[in-house]
């Protein structure tokens, strides 16, 4: 599998500058927390891997060619993207939402046992296998998340772009959906995923990438990056670092700098 | 979707079809139906190309407005939307004015109302590829045809004029003959070929646009895909039979819960079930006990108040 780069990514959105110069290299097999404060850029980071948005000057690469180089088709096998904002607009039940995942897989002529299996395992992954014939719109956050997440991984992509797939989630939810998250990095696909909350990121991450008004603060393991300091002068707030009694840290936001 | 479905609407169809050969100011019995008997004629050149005409273009609408809802994500989209049967309703009535409503020159203004429609949408709503100025464009056109037929009818140069006017608007598959069936015909085809090939899109689409754009779904290229279908659909169903509202807008509502709520599950029950819904109307409106024909476009206005009334009420109940 190929490492997924950006290269000088400049994006204008209207009077903002989006993205200033982003240059970033993703590893497969790894997660990545892509941090910042509203308006750094995260998502337009993430729309411009995903082929979103295309950017004003530089370009995304995979394996070293340019995104322009693949076939949209090819593009959409090998990248899965997971939007913030979750919609599904008619009453399908689940299994018809994550059967939409081998979209770009399927022939013309309908779903093949390939497509079937993958389906079946993506649904397996994100325990919603028994909510298969329920209509997605009618089911709770945490199950709708785990769902949307589901045809995703149905597509069995070799990157996973998630913009922000914890936000609404409960505790118990974010553990699970991290855990989706880590199996997936686990079996060789790059994980690439917006998060708010530091101690997920702390937590999760392979790599941090930490982000401000559209640049890059910090590119690293997260022991690098998740320091006071950085974390500091990136969000204007002061920080109390910890310890948990199993050796993870734990982040405490105490005060607005 | 269950494959039963469209067999089960195929078969009311083709039985509705068979009905409305017989359904008339004059019921025809069995044995009109051989050519040597005179009453042949009532069947092959007017009933039967106007019941084909019905399927035709019950099935153009019913389709065209599954495809909308799917596009827009709007189950109260409509096929007018986009200013196409506005645009072909003003070619006809200019036809009208002028008085050159000949069996073939209508068909023809209309034809060439509803492309210049479709390229002023085209136009309109630019290489965006997005829904909200796409749709705005639309009701511009559509406005704008709209005052503009108006502006025909106040201009009208005699009364007979004014009152042609008034009634072609109005819809109808009175005395349509096989000239309208192979002017629409191949045009509805083409466009019903178009919006069959976007199903899997307008699925693609139910994740709204970001997801769908990552899932290799070309934006452009499915809004030309539907401008087009929508276009040749409704443009050659107003050229043959006036503007008939809601069989578009009705027909999805009636087949989804039967086919599942997939929008590509509802483009081909759709097709069926509008192409259904309009032979049964019109062998209904024949029927009526009137002195003159019920126009089919004022019967289904009649149908399609109470239906959303119906919808309404199943919708409070449903919030309450």
């Amino acid at each position: 599998m190929s490492a997924l780069a950006a290269e000088s990514l400049a994006l204008r959105l209207g009077e903002t500058q989006a993205l200033a110069g982003v240059s970033a290299a993703f590893a497969p097999g790894r997660i990545t927390a892509v941090l910042g404060p509203n308006g750094a850029g995260k998502s337009s980071l993430l729309a411009c891997l995903a082929g979103m948005r295309v950017p004003d000057s530089g370009r995304v690469t995979l394996g070293g060619s340019p995104r322009t180089a693949f076939h949209p088709q090819d593009l959409a096998r090998r990248i899965g993207f997971l939007p913030q904002d979750g919609e599904v607009h008619w009453d399908i039940d689940v299994a018809t939402l994550v059967g939409l995942g081998r979209f770009p897989h399927r022939g013309r002529w309908g779903e093949n046992a390939e497509d079937r299996a993958a389906t079946a395992a993506a649904m397996v992954a994100t325990d919603v296998a028994h909510l298969a014939g329920r209509v997605v719109n009618t089911l709770s956050g945490g199950e709708r998340g785990r769902a949307l997440l589901a045809r995703v991984l149905a597509g069995t992509p070799q990157w996973l772009l998630a913009d922000e797939p914890l936000a609404s989630l409960d505790p118990a939810h974010q553990l699970d959906v991290l855990a989706c998250l880590r199996a997936v990095a686990q079996g060789g696909a790059g994980v690439i995923v917006v998060v708010h909350d530091l101690n997920h990121a702390a937590r999760l991450a392979d790599d941090v990438l930490l982000m401000r008004d559209g640049r890059i603060v910090a590119h690293g393991p997260p022991a690098q990056v998740l320091t006071p300091a950085l974390i500091g002068q990136t969000y204007g707030v002061a920080v109390h670092m910890g310890e948990t009694p199993d050796g993870l840290p734990f982040i405490i936001t105490t005060a607005r700098r | 979707m269950s494959a039963r479905l469209p067999l089960v609407l195929l078969a009311l169809l083709v039985l509705a079809m068979l009905a409305s050969l017989f359904a008339g100011k004059v019921w025809l019995p069995l044995a009109a139906f051989t050519p040597d008997d005179p009453r042949w004629l009532i069947i092959a050149e007017l009933r039967l190309p106007r019941t084909l005409l019905a399927a035709i273009v019950g099935a153009g609408l019913g389709l065209s407005g599954a495809a909308m809802q799917g596009y827009l994500r709007n189950p109260l989209a409509d096929p007018g939307l986009f200013g196409v049967s506005a645009g072909a309703a003003l070619g006809a009535v200019l036809s009208l004015f002028l008085g050159m409503a000949t069996v073939w020159l209508l068909p023809a203004f209309a034809l060439a109302g509803a492309a210049i429609a479709m390229a002023l949408l085209a136009l309109l709503a630019g290489r965006s590829g997005s829904l909200l100025v796409f749709t705005l464009a639309g009701v511009i056109i559509s406005s704008v045809a709209g005052s503009l037929t108006a502006l025909a009818i106040s201009l009208a140069p005699t009364p007979f004029a004014t009152a042609q006017i008034v009634t072609w608007l109005m819809g109808a598959l009175t005395d349509r003959s096989w000239a309208d069936v192979a002017m629409a015909a191949p045009l509805i085809l083409v466009g019903a070929a178009l919006l069959a090939l976007t199903g899997r899109s307008l699925d693609a689409l139910t994740l709204g646009e970001p997801a769908a754009r990552s899932m290799g779904v070309n934006p452009l290229r499915l809004q030309a895909a539907i401008v087009l279908g929508v276009g040749l659909c409704v443009g050659a169903s107003v050229a043959a039979a006036g503007i008939i509202g809601f069989v578009g807008l009705m027909v999805p509502h009636i087949v989804r819960p039967f086919a599942g709520h997939r929008p590509s599950a509802v483009l081909l029950p759709s097709a069926l079930a509008g192409a259904l819904l309009l032979v049964a109307a019109d062998s209904l409106v024949r029927l009526a006990p009137m002195a003159s024909e019920l126009r089919l476009g004022i019967a289904m206005s009649m149908l399609g108040g109470p239906f959303f009334l119906l919808l309404l009420l199943r919708m409070r109940r449903r919030l309450a």
